[in-house]
């Protein structure tokens, strides 16, 4: 074990020491995504391994170290990793834990506290954990946020959306079963292994890159049935991560549905720009509102990028840019609601709206303060706005049955299904006169 | 072609063969009691011997229908869907549907669009629900209907899950309100449950067709709907055979598939194979001799018994009046059992009782001298009044008393009983931890008992089964409501009668386990467990407690009859020569009335039941203080600052004169902190502030309908009442600003939120009152502690009062600082005052500490007079809060109401007649934070720590347990100081 270091408040440190013989557990929130995250992080020195596990023993862990009336996505995480470190897989005296932190007025930021507390009922006090965030929240001298690591963290998020909005559209239509996971997999080798070689941010290359996955989705086989698209929003965990919504995505696909998740640059960006919207709303300092903008700035300008590639992938949907959507709840909510995923969350309801997904699965997990407000507190605007909005909220907790989900969202893709034979049956009939009626908006 | 359609439902399966004309050929209706497959292999036998081997469309429908028609590879048509294309058949011109089944709501609204609701994972069973209080009354749910016809007057029931409403229900019963009132309240509480959680917002309106089985059978539901709804007799629409409609839509629907023969139907089902995803556990014994040795271990811990009719001399009783069971014992004076009794209440504990003294009257007759007697549990102070029994004490005494009769050494006691879960810690023979079930785990034990029923199982006989259960179904670990839907998801993949009852088992002891003790590692329970209570007596469900805690325990051979054990015990360590009981006369010409009242005693107006016992005794419930149940008011003279708070805010001094008219602000979540600010605020602009006013329930069904989330906590749900309030008292501009930050009181604080419920509550408002469009609602973003807040209240004021300066807005704000700042040094100020005159007195201190709006009598429920009711004086948390300081902690501290809590429980800690109360809104996450923190800050300097959780129950029973143990325990600890000292 490397020698323990604590700060004045007592807190673990995670040492240069450390840093040279510890394996870093991290747990999983976006299969893709996370392959790039890892990769960044292991340039920096650090060994880490995602954990993949989804058995039951991590919401009992969970159970047994969290407090029960915290929020189901804080109980996964933290069961998950203590799960793990029970697991007998890793070396006690050489393992630490990563958690992010995000600094906001959600129950999120206390995770890693709560971790801590749990770590400790659990007899692995000599567990280091390290907080991954922008907010400069907790340092430690093993792990710094380095100007490689940040630029590395941005096109791993970039391709990671690019990679998730181009592979949902592909898995549904594709007529060779297996062609999108095989080019999922081969483009997350290849771009994790150069990300060994490029230290500092390099828009041109990534743009070459982007280009050529767009080229080759674009130029899979794809069927041209048709299929109820659905959307998915929520709670940034239980929206996207496997375990959190009892795999959401394959029950969809398996009933015979496309899905759509909106990629979590949008979540970046809203997350910095919430610093540049709170000068405007309280004011401030002047200097602090500059560097956000130009924070924000340069995601969007990654956001641009990325929107400009997909839009040569023939036959697949672009994503929104950020400004839109943030335009779009513009009636519904200000911009100062920034708790958890704040206005963002309403704002990709509506924008999955109007580009015709009608159906939508809002993630909801139990003890979801913000998501009070912002989801199932939006619901009635939102319909009253678009009535052919098919919205369903699913709450997730640890003691939920799989069937009653399950139950809600068959009724969902029910309605999907009818809205579709209508909207089919209604551009039959005026197909001569008008080609181009926009299925979400005819047959209601 | 004919169509077939069968509804697969949590407790029933319906079924029925329609002709090409959409007539009914074939119907059945029956409960299920899990046999599926085999019951709707006989349906199916019995349509082919009547209709022969046709071919027709068939498909199947229901919660529990899905499993089924995956395995027999038959079509599955969702059930909303199939009930909204029944409505469009056969009740064209429908606005909305409301269909209640086992354990699902729904709500169809028709128009442009379908919009369908289906009750969410919280909102528990309709009919599940009825049957499980029908259960509680012992009647069944045809009487509770009868029952309900006849009701005068309506109780309030808490209408979110059957949990919660089985918390008001019970203490009711056992209060002796009319059994009639009580069931017209319960199928209340569903309308109110269907309307206010289902509907999330939107109105129920038009012509309302009422669907499923408990609305076909229960007509006084109907009717209670009817009313609520203020629907005409026109738009009321009772269907005939509005059980039948799901698979009704089912089989209209299965035309959209292929034709099957009959034949062909049933062999699917009848070959359709189990498949297994719910995980199975290792069984609680593998043999009979495992279990006979097991029986033979716990054989030891018993009580010797005497033949009354041998003994002479003195007897003690003890009387444990239970939520649900009755449990006597009479002991002798050498501690022998003369006599014991264990039995249900039947929804009359005080005729149970009355038969049970008689009893012992006669046994004990001339040579036995009843010398004293005790009493506890829920019925304390009603059979304390109905029969002068000599002494009521807290549960928790009562059972540390009888578990030390066992173990001497004990250092851990879980008690579950029906609907209660008690576990206590004990050190230095004092109750130093004392624990009970949140409200959302309780009924364990009864839900046992119920489930047995509804499969056609007495509780024995179930319990029994499940010793040998092969593979026990996992179910687990959460609310019971939670847990029939896995015990659903358990059948539909096959687990056998007998798996369920060990999974039960199991989950009961995990929910007692990890939800309430919350034990990570069975060395925290200490070396010395007396398990006890009803539910114990079920050996499967001891095993399990043993096998997961993983060790041996004690269980009284007498686990039921602790709480009344103690009583005798405690009655005898007290003495005395004759008991104050009444005599067998007196018995035998008892008689009890009860009548509803209304106190006047203050504003509150809380209902009463007043029950009158022979001789003119008394007894009155429903009150939420002392002073209606004819306490002296001494206990006013106690300070409470809650209570001095609450009226100083209420007495917002506001402009008389306004020349700038008026403005509404509701009484509700962070005004209760910022009110002192914002009222001198709008007085220095010479605008008039207008009061939403108090809080009560009918103020809250002014703006229920309009909630979208159910699970959002009580204060939140209440703005919706307050906003509703201003309305009708005809203000033309709300003011209610999002505050996603609060003051920076403590600097050492991380940051300063507010919780995302408590800072974005005003923009849910106006995304959900229609009424916010029809005035104006003003919401801007304002964080008054900000350098520059004056010009952004300017900005966002201005466009309502063309006429005000920046000047203005400067000055007024310089002033409302002020009398902030001097608002909150009154409190502090008072504070002290009440800390001089409990120490002048000799009073103990309690710190009631929460968010600022727990002040509001309607979210407290008067647990402040309750404390003061008890002889101690209330303090709150802000009073004391600059005295302490609680760095470093061990969580992020960022939101500012938490800070203060942290700090409060610092000083706490170093004062000896202070102790810290923390209430807790059900719902509210953050606080699973700081529950965790304030319990280390306290119990690091030896306090006790007491959580007290609060929701729209207006019961304060498991309140008083937890604060009277409170003080049970503050009094064995000083005595155990004297002693030493001494």
């Amino acid at each position: 074990m490397a020698e323990l270091k604590y700060t004045k408040d007592g807190r673990l440190l995670f040492t240069k020491e450390m840093r040279d013989s510890y394996t870093v557990l991290v747990p999983q929130m976006l299969p893709i995504h996370f392959e790039f995250i890892t990769k960044a992080l292991s340039l920096e020195g650090l060994k880490v391994e995602v954990l993949n596990t989804t058995h039951r023993g991590i919401i009992d862990a969970g159970l047994k170290h969290v407090h029960n009336d915290i929020c189901f996505p804080a109980l996964l995480v933290i069961g998950q990793m203590i799960d793990a470190l029970k697991s007998g897989k890793y070396d006690m005296d050489h393992v630490a834990l990563m958690i992010t932190q995000t600094g906001g007025g959600c129950r999120a930021s206390n995770y890693i506290h709560l971790l801590r507390k749990g770590l400790k009922k659990a007899g692995f006090d000599k567990v280091p954990v390290i907080s991954l965030n922008l907010s400069g929240l907790e340092s430690n001298p093993g792990f710094k946020m380095t100007l490689p690591l940040i630029s590395r963290l941005i096109t791993g998020v970039v391709y990671g959306d690019a990679l998730m909005w181009l592979s949902n559209r592909s898995r549904a239509y594709e007529v060779n079963a297996g062609e999108t996971d095989a080019l999922v997999k081969k483009w997350t080798t290849r771009l994790s292994d150069e990300m060994s070689h490029t230290k500092l941010p390099n828009k041109k290359k990534v743009r070459e890159n982007l280009l050529a996955i767009a080229r080759d989705f674009g130029a899979l086989k794809l069927s041209d049935v048709k299929k109820p698209r659905v959307g998915v929003v929520g709670e940034i965990y239980v929206k996207f991560a496997p375990l959190g919504n009892n795999n959401l995505e394959r029950f969809l696909r398996s009933e015979g549905a496309e899905v759509i998740v909106p990629g979590l640059m949008d979540f970046l960006i809203f997350k910095v720009d919430n610093r540049v919207e709170d000068s405007v709303i309280y004011g401030g300092k002047a200097a602090k509102k500059a560097v956000a903008t130009v924070l924000r700035n340069y995601i969007i300008g990654y956001q641009d990028l990325l929107r400009e590639c997909i839009s040569y992938a023939d036959g697949y949907p672009v994503p929104a840019r950020y400004a839109d959507i943030k335009e779009m709840v513009k009636g519904f909510l200000g911009y100062g609601n920034k708790m958890g995923e704040g206005w963002l969350l309403t704002a990709e309801m509506l924008e999955l709206i109007n580009s015709g997904v009608t159906n939508i699965v809002c993630t909801q997990p139990f003890g979801c303060l913000p998501n009070h407000i912002v989801g199932k507190g939006m619901m009635r605007p939102v319909r009253e706005a678009h009535p052919n909005a098919n919205i369903v909220a699913i709450d997730y907790d640890p003691g939920t049955t799989s069937v009653n989900q399950e139950n809600r969202l068959k009724l969902m893709l029910a309605n999907a299904r009818r809205a579709l034979e209508r909207a089919e049956a209604a551009q039959d009939a005026s197909a001569p006169e008008e080609q181009a009626a926009e299925p979400a908006a005819v047959g209601e | 072609m004919k169509s077939l359609g069968i509804d697969v439902g949590s407790t029933t399966v319906k079924a029925v063969l329609m002709s090409e004309s959409g007539e009914m050929l074939y119907k059945r209706y029956e409960r299920h009691n899990a046999r599926v497959r085999e019951l709707i292999g006989e349906i199916l036998s019995e349509i082919l011997e009547k209709f022969g081997d046709i071919e027709l469309h068939a498909a199947v429908t229901g919660s529990a229908g899905l499993g089924a028609a995956e395995r027999a590879g038959l079509p599955f048509v969702q059930e909303v869907v199939a009930s909204s294309t029944a409505v469009e058949k056969f009740l064209p011109g429908t606005d909305a549907v409301i269909e209640l089944g086992g354990e699902d709501a729904k709500i169809i609204f028709f128009g442009q669009v379908t919009e369908q609701r289906m009750n969410g994972t919280c909102a528990g069973g309709t009919g599940a629900f009825i049957d499980q209080m029908a259960t509680l009354m012992d009647i069944t749910a045809d009487e509770l209907n009868d029952l309900a016809s006849r009701a005068e007057k309506l109780y309030p029931i808490a209408s979110r899950c059957g949990v919660f409403a089985k918390t008001d229900v019970q203490p009711l019963l056992n209060q002796g309100a009319r059994r009639e009132d009580v069931a017209a309240s319960i199928l209340q509480a569903v309308v109110n449950q269907t309307i206010g959680g289902l509907a999330q917002g939107r109105r129920i309106e038009g012509n309302v067709a009422f669907l499923g089985g408990p609305l076909s059978f229960l007509p006084e539901l109907g009717k209670l709907f009817v009313k609520t709804l203020k629907l005409t007799p026109e738009q009321a629409r009772f269907p005939k055979d509005g059980q039948y409609f799901v698979a009704l839509g089912c089989a209209v629907e299965s035309e959209h598939f292929e034709p099957l023969r009959l034949a062909d139907v049933a062999a699917r089902l009848a070959a359709a194979e189990d498949i297994t995803v719910t995980s199975r556990l290792e069984p609680l014994f593998r043999s009979e001799e495992e279990y006979g040795e097991f029986r033979r271990r716990h054989a030891t811990a018993s009580v010797d018994t005497v033949d009354p009719a041998e003994y002479e001399g003195g007897a003690w009783l003890g009387i444990d009046a239970g939520s649900t069971t009755t449990k006597l014992v009479l002991l002798s004076d050498d501690m022998r059992i003369l006599y014991s009794y264990y039995a249900p209440n039947r929804g009359d504990p005080v005729e149970v009782l009355r038969e049970q003294l008689l009893e012992i009257r006669k046994i004990t007759g001339d040579r036995i001298t009843l010398r004293g007697s005790a009493v506890t549990g829920y019925g304390e102070e009603l059979m304390c009044a109905a029969f002068g029994v000599d002494s009521g004490i807290v549960e928790t005494v009562a059972h540390y008393t009888a578990a030390r009769f066992f173990e001497p050494e004990v250092d851990y006691i879980i008690d579950i009983g029906g609907q209660d879960m008690k576990c206590f810690r004990i050190r230095g023979g004092a109750i130093d931890g004392i624990m009970l079930n949140e409200a959302c785990s309780s009924g364990c034990g009864s839900f046992i008992e119920t489930f047995a029923k509804a499969i056609g199982y007495t509780t024995p006989e179930f319990a029994k089964l499940g010793l040998f259960g092969e593979h026990p179904a996992d179910l687990g670990s959460r609310c019971t409501v939670f847990m029939n839907s896995s015990v659903k998801q358990a059948q539909k993949e096959g687990a056998t009668v007998a798996d369920i009852s060990a999974g039960l088992s199991i989950s009961v002891v995990k929910n007692a386990l990890y939800k309430v003790i919350r034990v990570v590692d069975p060395e925290e329970l200490g070396h010395h467990v007396v398990v006890q209570g009803g539910t114990f007596l079920n050996d499967a469900i001891l095993r399990a407690f043993e096998r997961e805690l993983g060790r041996e325990v004690t269980r009284p051979a007498i686990a039921g009859l602790m709480g009344a054990f103690g009583c005798a015990l405690y009655a005898r360590e007290r003495g005395g020569e004759e008991s104050t009981l009444i005599s067998l006369e007196e018995l035998e010409q008892f008689e009890h009335t009860s009548s509803a009242a209304r106190c006047g005693l203050c504003g509150n107006h809380c209902t009463l039941t007043v029950n009158r016992f022979t001789g003119g005794r008394r007894f009155i419930t429903g009150n939420r203080c002392e002073r209606g149940a004819g306490a002296s008011k001494r206990s006013e003279e106690i300070p409470n600052l809650y209570e001095y708070k609450y009226k100083k805010l209420l007495e917002t001094e506001v402009c008389e004169n306004p020349t700038r008219g008026e403005i509404g602000i509701p009484l509700a979540l962070n005004f209760f902190d910022t009110l002192p600010f914002w009222g001198a605020f709008f007085r220095n602009i010479g605008v008039k502030v207008v009061l939403s006013g108090q809080s009560d329930r009918v103020l809250y069904s002014l703006g229920q309908d309009t909630i979208p989330s159910d699970t959002v906590c009580y204060p939140a749900k209440l703005v919706h009442g307050h906003i509703a309030a201003l309305a009708e008292r005809g203000v033309k501009r709300i003011f209610y600003p999002c505050a996603p930050y609060n003051n920076t009181e403590y600097e050492k604080a991380d940051n300063y939120y507010n919780c995302p419920v408590v800072a974005y509550y005003p923009e849910l408002i106006a995304a959900n009152m229609p009424v916010t469009k029809t005035l104006e609602y003003l919401n801007p973003y304002l964080i008054y502690t900000r350098k520059g807040f004056e010009k952004k209240l300017y900005e966002a004021l201005s466009p309502y009062y063309p006429d005000l300066t920046e000047h203005e807005v400067k000055h007024a704000v310089k002033l409302a600082r002020e009398a902030d700042h001097a608002f909150r040094e009154e409190i502090r100020m008072k504070g002290e005052e009440a800390v001089a005159w409990a120490r002048e007195h000799g009073k103990k201190m309690i710190v009631l500490s929460g968010r600022p709006y727990h002040i509001d009598p309607e979210i407290n429920h008067g647990i402040d007079r309750l404390i003061t009711s008890l002889g101690l004086v209330v303090i709150t948390e802000e009073a004391v809060a600059p005295k302490g300081s609680a760095a470093p902690l061990h969580v992020l501290n960022q939101w500012s109401y938490h800070a203060r809590l942290y700090n409060a429980a610092a000083y706490v800690a170093t004062q000896d007649d202070m102790e810290f109360v923390q209430l807790v809104s059900f719902g509210c996450g953050i606080d699973a934070i700081t529950g965790d923190e304030l319990r280390d800050i306290l119990e690091r300097s030896g306090k006790f720590y007491t959580q007290v959780k609060i929701d729209e129950i207006t019961n304060l029973g498991a309140a008083k347990i937890r604060l009277r143990s409170l003080v049970a325990a503050m009094e064995a600890r000083e005595r155990k100081a004297v002693s030493v000292r001494g």
